[in-house]
């Protein structure tokens, strides 16, 4: 029996890691010599990995993005930073468990952190609403923002969600109002925003945390405008037809790094993050303190300068 | 055998149109027969029920400006299909439909010129193209309106009527809604004002970045106006909407709208505004 849940095309490369593992401790318990036939498994393994993971389709990455076992924004916290104090609540309705805002000190340095969370069982899933945000978490953590802004911290916002929530409160508080003012204050504060997209960076409810100086996206991550799912029943009329939606919208990192909207691509390792979450956290952490270095060069008026003209180069059209 | 044969053709879904070209429009709000000329000269709103009826972008840049007149800017930008995207048909070919339909080359007019004296950056959406979606050339489009209100120190008005960023254009789409809004950020510091006229439906993308950012934001009555389509939610929460959810009176109700004006009085209120808010440069008042 494998461990833990996984995903469909993983299960060849987690059952010859068992394979091996029971040989390994047979070979110990029975004090028989089988070095050999385990370094041929494991030079097997290796290729199957290879095989796998060199031709992911865009649906496989993004079923890793959501994978059961992979990191979430307090997971890296936890691994890149010490001392977290999470700050809770906007000031004005509620606190959004989806959303989670606090100062923590990276290599030493005091940053404010700001990312969507999920849950990783049925009651913390619930407890996250699955990691989408209300109006009051985009509220949340833009009274974060703002509050680092005052103190001069720079802004780490790792993006994981499946879309800013669609529910009926969502609305009567202004949903579209809270991400189009994170937009525009974004464009305004003074200190520097560096952003992961960590997991599943759905529209709206992703880009609603999403304006900085560097936008980068881990390896099996996604970016879009809409989820693969939520393409594939309005266009092809079937939601069962996300896969090739997800085709279309070219969506992974890979893709949104070719067409020059991010600064980079953050390596996982082989089989994706959550097979070694603190090798990946460290490449996380190296991007981010790489990136802090590079904007802390800049006066404010041309960080500012800079980040507007960012995204005012966006967009291919012809004229 | 050719019993079984199917002989009737199955249900064919055909093009809904908003502004009928025939003598009689029946209102979609209470089912009224309305002669289509008493329709035009009640600017389409209906006489019974005050359905507002969608019009099209030139439509409201008539009813809106002075004399009718706009300056019109950027007419020549248009899509390029970055992603090749296809669905069940090609994006080009949903774009060259669009195209031969509005006689513009993408979803959004703009330009310059005035309302009630008062300089202004214009720019109007057209839902007729391709439901009003933001892509590059929509982003691009607004983004330089803007522009033109930071240069030239005029007011903007965007007047929005869209169902959102435009999947075929995938990530680029959403990255138009950071530009806009981050222009918007500039506008702000410059102390120009911005209306944001809201028109049946605005939701989505365009709502979530520069129709939701206006100083003063106004809407026709009965607009659909929100973040998610009401079928989503419904889907996600597994339960009836409430009554005139999304309506511009509920968007009112909550907080998110200023003004909502009846098409007649919309130029008016327009030109209220701008006159509260624009000050004239002092070189020109002599």
């Amino acid at each position: 029996m494998i461990e833990g849940p996984y995903l469909d095309f993983e299960k060849p490369i987690l059952d010859l890691e068992k394979k091996i593992s029971d040989m390994v401790e047979f070979s110990q318990a029975e004090n028989i010599e089988l070095d050999s036939e385990i370094k041929s498994l494991r030079g097997k393994l290796k290729k199957l990995q290879d095989n796998i993971f060199a031709e992911l389709s865009r649906w496989q990455r993004v079923q890793l993005a959501r994978h059961p076992k992979r990191p979430y924004t307090l997971d890296y916290i936890k691994m890149i930073s010490t001392d977290f104090v999470q700050l809770h609540g906007d000031r004005y309705f509620a606190d959004d468990k989806a959303m989670v805002c606090g100062f923590a000190r990276i290599d030493g340095r005091p940053v404010m952190f700001i990312g969507q969370q999920k849950g990783r069982d049925t009651k913390s899933k619930l407890h996250r609403n699955f990691g989408m945000a209300n109006p009051e978490g985009y509220r949340k953590a833009l009274r974060c923002m703002h509050m680092a802004n005052k103190f001069g911290r720079p802004i780490i916002i790792l993006i994981d969600t499946p879309g800013a929530f669609p529910g009926i409160g969502a609305e009567e508080r202004g949903q579209a109002e809270s991400i189009a003012r994170n937009l525009r204050e974004m464009a305004n504060l003074e200190v520097p925003i560096i952003i992961t997209i960590i997991g599943e960076g759905a529209s709206g409810g992703a880009l609603g945390i999403g304006l900085g100086d560097r936008v980068f996206m881990l390896e099996n991550s996604w970016y879009s405008v809409i989820s693969p799912e939520g393409c594939s029943a309005i266009l092809w009329r079937d939601a069962a037809k996300a896969p090739e939606a997800a085709e279309a919208l070219k969506l992974v990192a890979k893709d949104v790094e070719a067409l020059g909207l991010i600064d980079g691509l953050i390596p996982e390792p082989e089989g994706g993050a959550h097979r070694d979450p603190e090798m990946t956290a460290r490449n996380l952490k190296g991007y981010i303190l790489k990136s802090l270095e590079e904007v802390d060069q800049l006066e404010p008026a041309e960080l500012l300068k800079n980040r507007i003209l960012k995204y005012r180069r966006m967009g291919v059209y012809s004229e | 055998m050719d019993w079984f044969r199917k002989t009737k053709a199955g249900l064919v879904s055909q093009q809904k149109k908003e502004i009928p070209d025939g003598l009689w429009t029946k209102c979609k709000g209470c089912s009224e027969v309305i002669y289509s000329r008493i329709l035009e000269e009640s600017l389409w709103v209906c006489p019974s029920c005050n359905y507002h009826f969608r019009i099209n972008a030139n439509k409201i840049i008539k009813l809106l400006l002075d004399d009718g007149q706009l300056e019109r800017y950027d007419e020549n930008l248009s899509s390029l299909d970055p992603l090749k995207f296809r669905d069940s048909k090609k994006y080009t070919d949903r774009i060259v439909a669009s195209q031969k339909k509005t006689g513009d080359l993408d979803a959004v007019i703009c330009g310059l010129g005035s309302i009630d004296t008062v300089p202004v950056s214009i720019a109007v959406m057209n839902f007729d193209f391709m439901g009003g979606s933001m892509g590059s050339v929509v982003g691009e489009k607004i983004a330089r309106a803007i522009e033109r209100s930071i240069d030239r120190e005029i007011p903007l008005v965007i007047v929005s009527c869209s169902g959102g960023a435009r999947m075929q254009e995938g990530i680029l789409s959403l990255m138009q809604m950071a530009k806009t809004s981050a222009l918007l950020a500039v506008l702000a510091k410059k102390k120009i004002t911005y209306i944001s006229v809201l028109t049946n439906p605005t939701t989505a993308g365009v709502m979530a970045s520069y129709a939701s950012l206006g100083d003063i934001i106004i809407a026709e009555p009965k607009a659909l106006l929100g973040f998610a389509g009401p079928r989503v939610i419904q889907q996600t929460i597994g339960q009836d909407l409430p009554e005139g959810f999304q309506s511009s009176e509920f968007f009112q109700e909550h907080g998110f709208l200023d003004v909502i004006s009846e098409r007649k009085d919309l130029r008016k209120n327009i030109s209220l505004c701008l006159h509260y808010t624009y000050t004239p440069p002092k070189s020109l008042g002599n």
